[in-house]
Parts: structure tokens; C-alpha cells; sequence
């Protein structure tokens, strides 16, 4: 319990200081290399929650092909290497005090609510057997719509991005 | 472990998410917070669903990943079409219907 502990603090540490620099930096492709370590922790907790197929899933699905879509994309749209101007708003102090806020009111609520919930002692990791079966049974319907999804999608993202 | 600790992790990490979208002018780093904030709540799909016991969060979490992928293809087109029309993926230039 003390060694997942350690290992949740040490995780969480560098996801929240990664996601800081990802929002704060400057240069567009640091933004996209501090988003890969936020996603690599949150895959991390996935583990440790004992979601094995999910955190796979994410270093595939995210660390894989989502970030590599947009360091296509920050080459696409000519961003410079470098630091650049003008990525930010020049007022931040009201995205920062709405942020804050929010940030005030979720704890809040989250911690009065959940204060003692602690994790069943007898939790085990979930097998991606048990995750197939639920798919393929009871969210047969939301699975077959996320694939017509997926398929509007890429035809969508195909004609918007074509040349004339 | 105590639920709470990844909840409060997952409001932080929106909460920066928020942030970053609110206060970012640069098209494909607002795509970029917003993929923070899904992730967010994808920590707090799977903590629940570890807390009931049962697979259904880590289900959901997954949907949420398929979806997110679809977003992002469909968001860098538009930033996209946008940089080939303005030059710029500067969002404050994108006043087109702006009265």
C-alpha cells in the first residue's frame, strides 16, 4: 500500500508539472513532447488502478498516434521550432482566476464527498477478458456506433483537409 | 489507497486543461488542452470503476479514448483549413463572424 502510494505521488508530480509547462511553454512542439509525459502518467494510473487494457490502450492510442497527429499538424501549419510569440492571450489573468476557481469548487465538493471512500481490499486487476466481454455483450450498441463514428470521421477529416 | 487522491488529481489536471484552452491563441495547442481534459476525465472513468468494482468505467474510458482520437482527427483538419485560408492558426484572427 505504501510503495503504491509513493508510486501514485511520484507520478502525479510529474503529470501536473508537465501539464503546467505543457499549457505555460512557448514552443509549440515542447507542448506536444510535455503533453507525451502527462499521457504517459495517466497510463501509469491506469496501471496502478489495475486497468492494464486501458493503459495499454492509452500509450497506443495516445502516446502512438494522437500525438504523432500533431506534431503532423505543427509541421503542417509552419510553426516555427522556436519559441514563438503570441500563443498566449495578453490578459491570462482571467483564464488563470477561472481555472483557479473551478479548480476551488471540484476539490471541494470532491473532497467533502469522498473524504474516506477507500479501494475495496480485495480489488484485483481487471483482465482484458473481462473488458471484451462487457463490450461485446452488454455495449454492443455503443461500440458498433463508435465505429460508424470513427469511419464519419476520418471521411470528414479527409474532405476538410483536401485541396480544391 | 483512497479514492479521493485520483479524483483530486483528475481536477487538477482539468482545471490546467481549462486553462490552457481558455488562454492559449495557437489552434493546435487549444486541441492539445482539450486532450488534457478528456484524459482527466478518462482518470476519473477508470478510479471509479476500479472503486465499484466492476469493468464498466474502464469500458466507458475506452470510448472516451476512440472518441478523442476522432476529435483530434477532425479539429487538426479545421486548424488546418483555417491555416491554409488566414496563414495562421492564431484563433484571435478567426472573427469571420464576429458582429
Amino acid at each position: 500500500m505504501v510503495a503504491q502510494n509513493v508510486f501514485f505521488g511520484i507520478m502525479a508530480a510529474v503529470m501536473i508539472g508537465s501539464a503546467l509547462k505543457m499549457v505555460t511553454t512557448r514552443n509549440v512542439v515542447h507542448a506536444a513532447l510535455w503533453l507525451v509525459l502527462v499521457l504517459a502518467g495517466t497510463a501509469g494510473q491506469f496501471l496502478l488502478l489495475g486497468a492494464e487494457f486501458v493503459g495499454v490502450t492509452q500509450v497506443l492510442v495516445y502516446i502512438g498516434a494522437v500525438i504523432v497527429l500533431f506534431l503532423f499538424g505543427i509541421m503542417l501549419t509552419k510553426a516555427s521550432i522556436g519559441d514563438e510569440e503570441n500563443v498566449d492571450l495578453p490578459n491570462r489573468a482571467l483564464p488563470a482566476l477561472v481555472g483557479l476557481l473551478l479548480l476551488g469548487v471540484m476539490s471541494y465538493a470532491t473532497i467533502d464527498f469522498w473524504r474516506d471512500a477507500e479501494f475495496p481490499d480485495d480489488a484485483r486487476p481487471s483482465t482484458a477478458e473481462e473488458v471484451s466481454d462487457s463490450i461485446f455483450s452488454d455495449f454492443i450498441v455503443p461500440f458498433e456506433a463508435t465505429s460508424v463514428l470513427l469511419l464519419a470521421a476520418l471521411i470528414g477529416a479527409i474532405v476538410v483537409a483536401r485541396k480544391e | 489507497m483512497l479514492l479521493v487522491q485520483f479524483l483530486l488529481l483528475a481536477a487538477v489536471l482539468f482545471c490546467i486543461g481549462v486553462y490552457g484552452v481558455l488562454a492559449r491563441r495557437n489552434g493546435v495547442m487549444v486541441l492539445m488542452s482539450i486532450e488534457l481534459i478528456l484524459n482527466a476525465v478518462n482518470i476519473n472513468l477508470v478510479a471509479f470503476g476500479a472503486f465499484n468494482g466492476t469493468v464498466t468505467g474502464e469500458v466507458f474510458a475506452l470510448f472516451v479514448i476512440a472518441i478523442a482520437a476522432a476529435e483530434v482527427g477532425v479539429g487538426l483538419a479545421i486548424v488546418l483549413l483555417i491555416f491554409r485560408n488566414k496563414r495562421s492558426v492564431d484563433l484571435s484572427d478567426v472573427d469571420l463572424m464576429k458582429g
